[in-house]
């Protein structure tokens, strides 16, 4: 009897450290490609990084030039994608959680998983063909419409999951205090998820940030500043990577190599801005 | 928001498995000279195709203390919040019958429910304060139903609701750090707060001891004793002595249907039925 015991004893003491041991390992392998993909990056890009690239124009080979434009690009899109695309997946999200519960938020719902999946060259195209087509020109406000559409999904669902972990108890507390429903969702149940969807929002945002496929067909790229002239091509750094990947010069890989590491520590500087202001308050 | 099927009177109301309810409302009303403030008339109450409640009637003299008591799923609960239509936020549900709220109908259509819930205030039996501040959480009410005319009145009446939930002297100095904060049985207090913020004329409690200590328990029930000077107060309580301790009237209820109703003292002396006596002795629930 002892024996038996023992030898089942043995057993899950090996099950259970083999166990543990394959999955460190695998976790061990994730964060190594991940760690070595950085590592690479820094090294390549590090090279040719120094303020004037972070704020020129791109030039002719041989002549230096940088990626202010793409910078100054990337930001006016990913604001314009944050204004058009937030509020919008927002507002989707409170529907679904607060007041769909019929077939057409199933439907919505539905639609929202589906489109998450499709592929963002797919957005770039359909964009183009309902931006660029009749507009007869490439523009700022084709990409940033393109990231919205890339994004609405995503904040929808993450909006939606955030508010529905807000107990019923916290509505009801409100309800019982003669207070209005849409009181209840602005006032209580909003301001409860606020964190989270604010968190899902940037993650959004970053996620984003580093699309290369929709802006191809929509903003183009341009090799000079553009501001605000929304109706004009816009350079984005994910674009100015692909065009200088691409090209035949050793220069402008090391340019993108450069870019890369620039676009890399805005999206990190995003996911801490996240940590950061998500912390809790209440 | 459900469909609600409302005020249908029961013409013929069917015979319960169970005795008729034996109450002594009437010889209770002539004592304490209290009039009616809560008149239930055969009340039926549906999830969906399951019956929870079965042709309950019962009246709820003014400012007086009432329990509800009875083993867990027995239907209290629900029952109590079928009396500012809580039960309304939750699909599929459906009354039948009528509750009457100083002799109106709280069921009739067109009743506004956000009014109700602003006369029938209600704190639950887990606490849930908001994510805000202490004193956000008592302004709550205040703010949206616009009972404050200006910022000190606000102050004031903030002020007020936590001395009578005897919680001032432990927040006043941090009114502004978040109710999160706060122990388990000063949330509670905090939770009765912001419902006496609103001077509610009924106040529904569904278990509001149930998840804290002996002291906090006692505090609360010091204080409900303390309440019912001026609110009606109707309490939901898995615990008998609890029920002995505060309340004034009882009721004991069983798969959902209302046994007996009677004062508490001789609820818990001398009951009507065998049933409550049974479960008041401990012999099941």
């Amino acid at each position: 009897m002892e024996h038996t015991v023992r030898r089942a004893d043995r057993r899950r003491r090996i099950v259970s450290s083999a166990t543990g041991a394959i999955t460190a390992l695998c976790a061990l392998f994730a964060v190594a490609m991940l760690g070595l993909i950085l590592g690479y990056i820094v090294w390549r890009g590090v090279g040719s990084l120094s303020f004037q690239f972070l704020i020129a124009e791109p030039q002719p080979v041989g002549e230096g030039g940088g990626i202010g434009n793409a910078i100054v690009g990337s930001f006016t899109m990913l604001m314009l994608a944050a204004a058009i695309g937030l509020p919008l997946g927002i507002s989707i999200g409170i529907y679904l959680a607060e007041l769909g519960g019929g077939h057409f938020a199933s439907a919505v719902r539905f639609i929202t998983d589906t489109l998450t999946g499709v592929p963002s060259i797919v957005v770039g195209v359909f964009v183009y063909t309902i931006i660029v087509l009749p507009m007869q020109r490439f523009s700022a406000l084709a990409g940033g419409v393109a990231l919205a559409l890339v994004m609405i999904p995503i904040v929808a669902r993450t909006t939606e999951e955030m508010i529905r972990l807000v107990p019923t108890s916290m509505r009801e507390g409100a309800l019982a205090l003669g207070a209005p429903q849409w009181r209840v969702t602005l006032g209580v149940v909003l301001p409860a998820a606020a964190s989270g969807i604010a968190t899902g929002a940037m993650l959004a945002v970053a996620r984003v940030s580093g699309e290369t496929a929709p802006l191809l067909f929509t903003a183009l790229g341009s090799r000079f500043f553009n501001f605000y002239e929304l109706d004009q091509p816009m350079a984005s750094l994910t674009v100015q990577i692909y065009n200088y990947a691409i090209s035949p010069y050793d220069e402008q890989h090391a340019q993108a190599w450069a870019a890369t590491l620039v676009l890399m520590t805005l999206i990190l500087a995003i996911n801490i801005a996240v940590r950061f202001l998500t912390r809790r308050r209440f | 928001m459900p469909a609600m099927s409302t005020s249908t009177p029961i013409t013929a109301a069917p015979t319960p498995a169970v005795p008729e309810p034996r109450s002594n409302n009437e010889r209770q009303t002539v004592q304490r000279v209290a009039p009616t403030k809560i008149s239930v008339q055969n009340e039926n109450f549906f999830y969906g195709r399951t019956q929870a409640l079965y042709d309950i009637s019962l009246n709820i003299p003014e400012r007086i203390v009432m329990a509800f008591i009875g083993p867990s799923g027995c239907g209290k609960s629900t029952f109590l919040r079928t009396l500012n239509r809580m039960n309304d936020i939750i699909p599929g549900t459906r009354v039948e019958g009528q509750v009457l709220i100083d002799e109106r109908n709280i069921y009739a259509p067109g009743t506004d429910v956000v009014d109700l819930r602003r006369r029938v205030g209600m704190v639950f039996q887990k606490s849930n304060p908001f994510p805000k501040s202490i004193y956000d959480n008592v302004a709550y009410g205040l703010r949206i139903n616009r009972l404050a005319a200006n910022r000190s009145e606000l102050n004031e009446r903030v002020e007020q609701a936590l001395k009578d939930a005897v919680l001032w002297s432990e927040v006043k100095d941090r009114l502004k750090q978040s109710a999160l904060g706060l122990s388990g049985g000063q949330q509670q207090r905090l939770c009765i707060a912001r419902a006496l913020a609103v001077r509610p004329e009924v106040l529904l409690m569904d278990e509001p001891a149930s998840a804290l200590d002996p002291i906090a328990t006692q505090k609360i029930e010091e204080l409900i004793v303390e309440l019912k000077k001026q609110y009606t107060i109707v309490i939901v309580t898995h615990n008998m002595q609890q029920a002995a301790r505060v309340s004034d009237q009882t009721a004991f209820f069983w798969l959902g249907k209302l046994i007996e109703i009677n004062p508490t003292e001789r609820m818990f002396t001398n009951p009507n039925e065998k049933l409550t006596e049974d479960y008041i002795t401990g012999r099941f629930g």
